[in-house]
């Protein structure tokens, strides 16, 4: 069928949409982060789509008896290495991104958004009323 | 770490030790065959870490910080990147563009072998720096008491 | 061998391997020194690029020896070169104000990470604007924005700092993911990354669906990244928690370099015709445009912290920015690039100004500040000078990008936009009237008596002047920053080599 011949974008669109979807309506941090994390892997599945051949091999030499054999179809490696870099950027932001929490956590004891905010519009309150009092 | 503990994971701890020096070989064959095979830097680096996360994870990872200690970590992660860099540097000063391989050498090719070498060590010794400190870092206990669903120690 | 020919890979690796060197040495004194010596050598670095390439020349350097289209190459023309400048100089002038502003900010044996993070910055922002190649501009991108949320939660005291930086972390990398795949698409569609290469490749590709995509993601992309009106929000909250040096560096750059982007992709690579004529990006992004900077500038109004002030107008001018740009006239591309320079220095200033404010005060509530202007009558003048600038007084450099502005529009017929642009100005003089009232004319206030308001170091005083100083100058003979926009502005528009 024509609709699941191109499974793998449908695959890339439905990662990045759930990963979307989570980062918008959940309001606890770490889940969040898993949001962008699937959002993030839909654009590397789509990298590596982008340059997979039908039937290719990896592209590498392949020797028979010290000769090059004839032609081989490979896949194109360009895409498949930038996207090593990307995941290996992805991977920092996690970990800045979890660094962040750990901290968020240290210093409210809450990784729910609602919840931190709701502390910070009560000091933001006590603050305007201590300014006040003087 | 308890001693009951230490008993029931009897079996792993064996097991790891038994599997570590393969891993870390493992990790060096990636590295090293990098520029025949599949493989390189990043892979190397993170299957050379990997060792001591399996480390941390059974053995406690105090003890892991014994072996591997932090500034360890910080000096080699900055080591990496400047020899990555540095080659660059090296072969600006010996008349090619930035990381230029081909001037590394006496002939092209294996100047670029050079070049290729240094600098997918460098990858390696940094991401593998990299990936041992990200696991300190989150894996340390100093706000275990805060955590809400505490852990239970077993006596 | 020109002594000069590999200063475009220098600017770029001598800060980077600056960063892990600061990390060695492990001292904070010593990693401000490393810091502060390479930020001159990436100053007179970019000013010699500048003026290998002011009379119309492009150099291209090929990494690693492998030619264009194939390996990654840096290509530098007035455009970039200028930005270059720009962005080096303010951040040589906020890494000095930061030796004195950091100590009442961050933990001292956090100093250290705090230099490596601005050089990892410095390295990504200069890679951003001097790459050639699309992916390296999401690479740099990266280096940036990562090193930029470290050095944002690096505070000690702000914990309202944390959520700042990961609010802007959940949206910067949701821009760059776009921006990403939209590098994808076009990757698809053409099988390059090389910029010119693209534009070469794009013009038959022109009715492709893949383009159009590609076209779409980079767009929102860039948008987010820039901070334009209705994707704003990660903002405010950034500008106003971070360290003050921070805020002074990430005001006076990073949307600007995005903004780069911007012109780089829809001028250089899409080609103006096809961005604007074809796309019709100009119709959605002046609306945008224009609502941005006049609620913003509203909101400003209403803001009782100066720092949040500053941040909503920034917002404000960036919406200024991008209305010159959606003009897709060479006028309007040139008033935008005018905007984007003077911008930049007279932003950084302020907030080194507010910064120097908060360090004695204690506070940055605008009714904290009654009486400033003899209390610390340098920072306050400084601040006010500033502030006319920002509001476009004649003689300042706000008045030399708002008058070209104006011009542009008026020429390409959108007198309704001048007009836009002259009554919120209106609004700026509230803002800053507003601020500057306070300095000039309240007494200062119960609860800030106690305190001992004296001058700000003299090491926070000379970066804020040695800007106030360009911006005036820049004001005043403004044929320089002129100049070499229009220059700029002809080559983006002209097509590419």
């Amino acid at each position: 069928m024509e609709f699941f011949a191109l499974y793998n974008d449908w695959a890339v669109i439905v990662l990045m949409m759930a990963g979307f979807y989570i980062m918008i309506a959940r309001h606890n941090l770490v889940k969040k982060i898993l949001g962008l994390s699937i959002f993030q892997t839909g654009i590397f599945y789509f990298y590596v789509g982008l340059g997979k051949v039908d039937g290719g091999t990896a592209p590498i030499f392949i020797e028979e008896n010290e000769k090059l054999t004839e032609a081989v179809i490979y896949s194109n490696p360009l895409p498949h290495v930038l996207i090593l870099t990307a995941i290996v950027v992805g991977v920092a932001t996690m970990a800045v991104g979890l660094a962040l929490i750990v901290r968020i956590y240290e210093k409210y004891g809450s990784i729910e958004e609602d919840e931190i905010q709701a502390i910070d519009e009560q000091e933001q309150i006590n603050d305007h009323n201590g300014h006040a009092d003087h | 770490m308890n001693k009951q503990l230490e008993q029931r994971h009897r079996v792993v701890q064996v097991i790891t030790k038994f599997l570590t020096p393969m891993i870390l070989l493992f990790a060096f064959y990636v590295q090293f065959h990098g520029d025949f095979g599949p493989g390189g830097g990043f892979q190397a680096g993170v299957i050379f870490a990997s060792v001591f996360i399996l480390h941390g994870l059974i053995f406690g990872e105090g003890r892991t910080r014994l072996v591997v200690t932090p500034n360890i970590l910080r000096i080699s992660m900055s080591l990496g990147l400047l020899l990555y860099a540095g080659t660059g540097v090296v072969s600006l000063l010996l008349g090619g563009n930035f990381l230029d391989y081909s001037v590394l050498a006496s002939d092209a090719v294996s100047g670029q072998h050079w070049g290729i070498f240094v600098v997918e060590l460098g990858v390696g010794i940094t991401v593998a720096a990299v990936m041992i400190s990200l696991f300190y870092c989150f894996s340390s206990n100093r706000f275990l008491d805060r955590i809400p669903f505490k852990i239970q120690e077993e006596e | 061998m020109p002594y000069n020919i590999h200063f475009p890979a220098l600017l770029i690796v001598l800060p980077l391997m600056a960063a892990p060197l600061c990390v060695i040495v492990r001292h904070s004194f010593f990693s401000w020194l490393i810091a502060v010596v390479v930020n001159i050598c990436v100053v007179l670095f970019s000013v010699s690029l500048l003026l290998q390439v002011i009379d119309g020349d492009v150099i291209r350097y090929t990494l690693g020896g492998w030619a264009a289209p194939t390996g990654i190459e840096y290509y530098i023309d007035t455009l970039n070169a200028v930005l270059m400048v720009v962005i080096s100089i303010i951040s040589f002038f906020s890494l000095i104000y930061s030796k004195a502003s950091i100590q009442a900010e961050i933990a001292p044996q956090r100093y250290y990470l705090f230099y490596t993070g601005w050089l990892l910055c410095l390295t990504g922002l200069l890679g951003i604007v001097i790459t050639g190649d699309a992916f390296n501009v999401f690479v740099f991108l990266e280096i940036s924005s990562l090193s930029m949320y470290m050095l944002i939660a690096l505070g000690k005291e702000r914990k309202q700092a944390l959520l700042a930086a990961f609010r802007y972390l959940i949206m910067g990398s949701v821009g760059a993911s776009f921006i990403l795949l939209g590098i994808g698409f076009l990757y698809a569609a053409t099988g390059t990354l090389n910029m010119s290469d693209l534009a070469l490749h794009l013009v038959d590709a022109d009715q492709s669906r893949t383009v159009i995509v590609g076209f779409s993601f980079i767009t929102v992309g860039l948008l987010i990244k820039s901070a334009i009106f209705p994707v704003y929000s990660w903002l405010p909250n950034a500008y106003q928690y971070a360290p003050s040096a921070v805020t002074a560096f990430l005001a006076g750059t990073a949307t600007k370099v995005s903004l780069y982007v911007f012109l780089r992709f829809f001028f250089h690579v899409f080609g103006s015709e096809y961005s604007f004529a074809e796309m019709l990006l100009g119709k959605i992004l002046m609306p945008l445009a224009i609502v941005g900077f006049f609620a913003m500038s509203i909101v400003a109004i209403f803001q009782t912290d100066i720092r949040r002030l500053l941040a909503y107008s920034s917002i404000a001018q960036i919406g200024y920015m991008f209305a010159a740009v959606s003009m897709a006239t060479e006028a309007g591309v040139a008033a935008g690039v005018i905007h984007i320079i003077n911008h930049a220095f007279i932003k950084t200033a302020l907030f080194i100004a507010v910064g120097c404010i908060a360090y004695r005060l204690g506070s940055s509530r605008i009714a904290d500040m009654g009486n400033l202007i003899a209390l610390m009558p340098w920072t306050a003048s400084a601040f006010i000078i500033g502030g006319l600038s920002l509001i476009g007084v004649p003689l300042t450099a706000g008045f030399v990008s708002k008058w070209y502005l104006v011009t542009a529009a008026i020429d390409s017929g959108w007198w309704s936009i001048a007009i836009m642009v002259l009554l919120s100005s209106l609004m700026a003089i509230m803002y800053i009237g507003k601020i500057i009232e306070v300095f000039c004319f309240r007494k200062t206030t119960e609860n800030m008596k106690g305190a001992d308001v004296k001058e700000a170091p003299l090491f926070m005083l000379i970066p804020l002047w040695a800007l106030i100083i360009i911006s005036v100058y820049t004001g005043i003979n403004g044929s320089i920053v002129v100049g070499t926009a229009e220059l700029a502005a002809s080559q983006l528009m002209g097509g590419m080599l």
